[in-house]
C-alpha cells in the first residue's frame, strides 16, 4: 500500500522517518469525516426524493389511488412505530450529550436504548408485512408501498449496525471521549436522517 | 526553442516568479514512479488518478472496437454483418462503456484526482482510502458489463427504456443494471471526496476566486454527480424489481408508468452530460490560457457559469422527452430552460476565444486539441439548441441528427478535451514529454476522421434515417459509407497516440518541472511530484492566469529560503503554516498589472 498524507500514521512515518512530524501532521489537518458523512447523506436523500417523486407521479397519474380493491392500511401499529422512531431521535441525542461530558456509561445506556427502539420498529414493520392482505406484486400501490418501506427498513437496519459498532468500540478504554467521538456523531446524524425520511414516508403512504 | 525566444522572455516572468516563491515547497526529488504501485490498493491520489486514466482508456479502446463493429454493420443498408440482436447489443454496450466507463470516470476520477490536490496545494484528497475504494469499484463493474456478451448482452440502448428493457434478455439487462449501480456508487463516493477536498483543503491564501478554473469545474461536476446519480440508482432499483420479481412499476400492462422511468433516467442523464463536459471545460480553460500566454478572459464569468450550468442542468431533463407525450406546457418550460443553458455555455466559448485572440499561441498538441475541442463543441452546441426547440425536435428525435449532436459534444467535446489534457499533463504525470510530431499526426487524423464520421449524420437524420436500427433505406447508402470510412480513420487515429504514450513513458525526452511555464501549483513541484506533492505548503505569488502581466519588481516580499523565513523554516507541518503566508498577504500593493482574480 503506497501511502499518502492522511492515510495512517504508519505510512506517514515511512515518508518522514520522524515521529515529531507525524504528531504535528495529525494536528495540522482537521477531521473532515463528519462533513463527508453529511455530504454523503445529501446523496442518500436524493435516492429517497427520487423514489418519493416516482410515488407521487404514479399516484397523480392513476385514475384511482390506491387502485380499486386494495385493502385499507391499518394506522395503529405504524402510528406507534412512528412514535417510537421519532422519540428515539431524542434518546440518541442524550448519548451525544453524555459523551461530551466524558460519560461513556451514559453513551452506552442511551445508545443501547436507541438500538432497542430501532429493533422494535423493525419488528413492528415485519409484523405489519406479515399481516397485510396484499403482496409485493398485487398492484402498483402495493409494490411502491413495499419497496419504499423496505428500502427505508434497510436503512434502519444499517443504523442498528452502526450503533452496535459504536457500542462495541465503546468497550475499549478511552476509545470515545469528550474530544473525540466521531463514531457517535456519525451514527447520530445518520439516525436523524433515517428518522426524517420515515416521517415523510409515513405521511405520504399512510396519511395522504 | 530559438524561434520562440521573445515570447519566452515575456512569459517566463510570471512563471519564474511563481516558481521562485515556491522553491521551498517544491518536492526535493521526483517520484521514482515504480510501476508496481499502480497495481495495488494505493491511497495516493496521483496513483489513483493514473489508475483511473489507464483503466478507463482500456475501456475506451473496447468501446471503440464495439463502435467499429457497429459502423461495419452500417456500411451497407442490409443487415449482413451481425444479427439484429447482436447489433442492438453492440450499440448498447458501446454507449454504456463510453459514458460510464470512459468519459465520466476519466474526466472526474482520472484528471480530477490527479490534479485537484496539486492545484490547491494539498497533499492528498480529503479521504484517501475512500478514493481508492471508489476506483476499485470500476474494474469489476466494467468486466462485469463486458462479460455480459457471454450470456446475451443488454440490447435496449444505454437508456434502457422499459417496457423494451423488460422484454429483452433478462440476464443481460440485470448485468447492465448492476454495473450501472456500481459505477454510480463509485461516482457518488468520488463526488463526496472532491467536494470536501475543494472546500476544506486549499492552502491558506487561496480563496474560491483564486482557484484554478478546473477546480470550479470539478466542484460543479461533483455537485451534479452527488445530486443526480442517486435518482438513477432509484430508477435502477425499481427497474430491477420489475425485471426480477415481476412488479409493474414501469410496465403499462400491469398498470405501471414507463414515463416515470424516463423522468428518473433523464433527471440523472441530462446532468450526466454536464458531468462529462464540465471537467473538460475546466481543463480547456487551463490549457488555452497557458498555451496562449494570456490571462484567461473573464475568470469569474467562466467560474460562475459552471455554477449556473450546474443549477440549470438540473431543470432541463425533459427535453429528451418531447415526444413522450409530455404535455405542451411542460414542453414549453423545458424548451425555454434548455435554450437558456446555452447562455452560460456560450459565455465559456467566447471567453476561450477571447483568451486565444491576440495570444502568443504555442500551436502544439495540447492547444491543437483544445482548439479542435472548441470548434467541434460549438457545432454540437448549435445542434443542441436546434433540438431544444420542440418543433425541430419532433422532426429529428430518434434520428441520426441526435447521434450527430451527441457525438459532436461528447467526442468532439469531451474526448478531444481529454486528449488535450493528456498532452498537457503527461509531462507532469510521468516526467517525460510526449512526442510532438506524433501528437500532430494524432490530431490531424482524429479531426478529419471525426468530421467524416459524424458530419454526414446531420443530413442523414434530417432526411429521416432512424437511429438504433441495423438496416436502412438504400438511399442513405453513400453517406453511411462515408461515415464508416471516417469511423475507421478515427479508429486508426488512436494508434499514434497509444504508441506515443507507451514509448514516451519510458524513452521520452525528460520533462522539467514546468515545461509549459504554467502558473498553477501542479507545475511548482517536481515532475512527477513526490508522494507528498510538496515539501512545504506552496504559496501564491501570482494568480493562476497572470501570464505576461506587467514587470515583476524584485522588491516583492517573498521568502526564497527557509533560513530567512520562520514560517517556512518551521517545516511543512508547523502550525505556523496555518496562517496566511506573508507572501500572499503582502501581495496587492506590490503588484504591477493586477490580475483579474486576486
Ligand atoms: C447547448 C446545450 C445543449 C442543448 C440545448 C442540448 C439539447 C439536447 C436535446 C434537446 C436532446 C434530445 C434530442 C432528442 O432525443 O430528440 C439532446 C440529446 C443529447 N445530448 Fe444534448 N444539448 C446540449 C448540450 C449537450 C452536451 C454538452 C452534451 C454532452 C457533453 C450533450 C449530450 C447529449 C446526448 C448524449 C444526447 C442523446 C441522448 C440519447 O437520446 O441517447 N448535449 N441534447
Ligand atoms: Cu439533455
Amino acid at each position: 500500500m503506497t501511502g499518502s498524507t492522511l492515510d495512517s500514521a504508519k505510512t506517514v512515518l515511512n515518508h518522514h522517518h520522524d515521529a515529531e512530524v507525524v504528531a504535528a501532521h495529525g494536528a495540522e489537518h482537521q477531521d473532515f469525516r463528519l462533513l463527508g458523512i453529511i455530504v454523503f447523506l445529501v446523496a442518500e436523500g436524493m435516492i429517497f426524493l427520487g423514489l418519493f417523486m416516482a410515488y407521487l407521479t404514479f399516484r397523480s397519474v392513476a385514475t384511482e389511488w390506491p387502485p380499486a380493491g386494495t385493502p385499507r392500511l391499518e394506522l395503529l401499529l405504524p402510528g406507534i412505530n412512528t412514535a417510537i422512531l421519532v422519540s428515539s431521535s431524542f434518546v440518541i441525542h442524550k448519548a451525544d450529550t453524555a459523551i461530551k461530558k466524558n460519560d461513556v456509561k451514559g453513551l452506552r445506556l442511551w445508545f443501547g436504548i436507541t438500538a432497542a427502539m430501532g429493533a422494535v420498529f423493525l419488528a413492528g414493520q415485519l409484523y405489519e408485512y406479515f399481516h397485510l392482505e396484499f403482496g409485493l406484486t398485487t398492484n402498483l400501490f402495493a409494490s411502491t408501498f413495499y419497496v419504499l418501506t423496505g428500502f427505508h427498513g434497510l436503512h434502519v437496519l444499517f443504523g442498528l449496525v452502526l450503533m452496535l459498532g459504536v457500542l462495541w468500540r465503546s468497550l475499549k478504554p478511552d476509545h470515545y471521549n469528550s474530544k473525540s467521538h466521531f463514531g457517535v456523531e456519525a451514527a447520530e446524524i445518520y439516525w436523524h436522517f433515517v428518522d426524517i425520511v420515515w416521517v415523510i414516508l409515513f405521511l405520504m403512504l399512510y396519511i395522504l | 526553442m530559438n524561434d520562440r525566444e521573445p515570447l519566452t522572455f515575456l512569459m517566463t516572468q510570471a512563471a519564474e516568479y511563481q516558481e521562485q516563491a515556491n522553491l521551498v515547497a517544491r518536492g526535493s526529488e521526483p517520484d521514482k514512479n515504480d510501476w508496481r504501485k499502480y497495481f495495488g490498493f494505493s491511497t495516493d491520489h496521483k496513483v489513483i488518478g493514473i489508475q483511473y486514466l489507464v483503466t478507463t482508456f482500456i475501456f475506451y479502446l473496447m468501446g471503440g472496437v464495439l463502435a467499429t463493429l457497429v459502423r461495419t454493420e452500417l456500411a451497407t443498408p442490409a443487415s449482413d454483418f451481425v444479427s439484429r440482436e447482436v447489433y442492438n447489443s453492440l450499440f448498447t454496450v458501446h454507449a454504456t462503456v463510453m459514458i460510464f466507463l470512459w468519459i465520466v470516470p476519466a474526466g472526474t476520477g482520472g484528471f480530477g484526482n490527479y490534479l485537484i490536490p496539486l492545484m490547491i496545494g494539498a497533499r492528498d484528497m480529503a479521504f484517501p482510502r475512500l478514493n481508492a475504494i471508489a476506483f476499485w469499484i470500476i474494474p469489476p463493474a466494467g468486466i462485469l458489463l463486458m462479460s455480459s456478451f457471454f450470456v446475451g448482452a443488454p440490447g435496449s440502448g444505454w437508456t434502457s427504456y422499459p417496457p423494451l428493457s423488460l422484454m429483452n434478455g433478462k440476464a443481460g439487462e440485470l448485468i447492465w443494471i448492476l454495473s450501472v449501480l456500481l459505477l454510480g456508487t463509485s461516482s457518488i463516493l468520488a463526488a463526496v471526496n472532491f467536494i470536501v477536498t475543494i472546500f476544506k483543503m486549499r492552502i491558506p491564501g487561496m480563496g474560491l476566486n483564486q482557484m484554478p478554473l478546473f477546480c470550479w469545474a470539478m466542484l460543479a461536476t461533483s455537485f451534479l454527480a452527488l445530486v443526480a446519480t442517486p435518482v438513477l440508482a432509484g430508477a435502477m432499483i425499481l427497474l430491477s424489481f420489475d425485471l426480477i420479481v415481476g412488479t409493474n412499476f414501469f410496465n403499462p400492462t400491469g398498470g405501471g408508468d414507463p414515463i416515470v422511468y424516463q423522468h428518473m433516467f433523464w433527471f440523472y442523464s441530462h446532468p450526466a452530460v454536464y458531468i462529462m463536459i464540465l471537467p473538460v471545460f475546466g481543463m480547456i480553460s487551463e490549457i488555452v490560457s497557458v498555451h496562449s500566454r494570456k490571462p484567461i478572459f473573464g475568470y469569474k464569468a467562466i467560474a460562475y457559469s459552471s455554477v449556473a450550468i450546474c443549477g440549470l442542468g438540473l431543470i432541463v431533463w425533459a427535453h429528451h422527452m418531447f415526444t413522450s407525450g409530455t404535455p405542451p406546457w411542460l414542453r414549453m418550460f423545458f424548451m425555454i430552460t434548455s435554450m437558456i443553458i446555452a447562455v452560460p455555455t456560450g459565455i465559456k466559448v467566447f471567453s476561450w476565444l477571447a483568451t486565444i485572440w491576440g495570444g502568443k499561441l504555442r500551436l502544439e498538441s495540447p492547444l491543437l486539441f483544445a482548439m479542435g475541442f472548441i470548434s467541434l463543441f460549438v457545432i454540437g452546441g448549435i445542434s443542441g439548441v436546434m433540438v431544444a426547440s420542440v418543433p425541430w425536435d419532433i422532426h429529428v428525435h430518434d434520428t441520426y441528427f441526435i447521434v450527430a449532436h451527441l457525438h459532436y459534444v461528447l467526442f468532439g467535446g469531451s474526448v478531444f478535451g481529454l486528449y488535450a489534457a493528456f498532452y498537457h499533463w503527461f509531462p507532469k504525470m510521468t516526467g517525460r514529454m510526449l512526442n510532438e510530431t506524433w501528437g500532430k499526426i494524432h490530431f490531424a487524423l482524429s479531426y478529419v476522421g471525426f468530421n467524416l464520421a459524424f458530419m454526414p449524420m446531420h443530413k442523414l437524420g434530417i432526411e429521416g434515417m432512424n437511429r438504433r436500427i441495423a438496416e436502412y433505406d438504400p438511399k442513405f447508402a453513400a453517406l453511411n459509407l462515408l461515415c464508416t470510412i471516417g469511423a475507421y480513420l478515427l479508429a486508426v487515429s488512436t494508434l499514434p497516440f497509444l504508441v506515443n504514450v507507451c514509448w514516451s513513458w519510458v524513452y521520452g525526452e525528460k520533462a522539467s518541472d514546468n515545461p509549459w511555464r504554467g502558473l498553477t501549483l501542479e507545475w511548482m513541484t517536481t515532475s512527477p511530484p513526490p508522494v507528498e506533492n510538496f515539501d512545504a505548503d506552496p504559496v501564491l505569488a501570482t494568480g493562476p492566469y497572470d501570464y505576461g502581466m506587467g514587470s515583476r519588481a524584485t522588491e516583492v516580499n517573498v521568502a526564497f529560503s527557509d533560513a530567512s523565513d520562520p514560517v517556512l523554516s518551521a517545516g511543512p507541518s508547523s502550525t505556523l503554516r496555518a496562517k496566511p503566508d506573508p507572501a500572499v498577504a503582502a501581495s496587492p500593493s506590490d503588484r504591477v498589472g493586477e490580475s483579474h482574480n486576486r
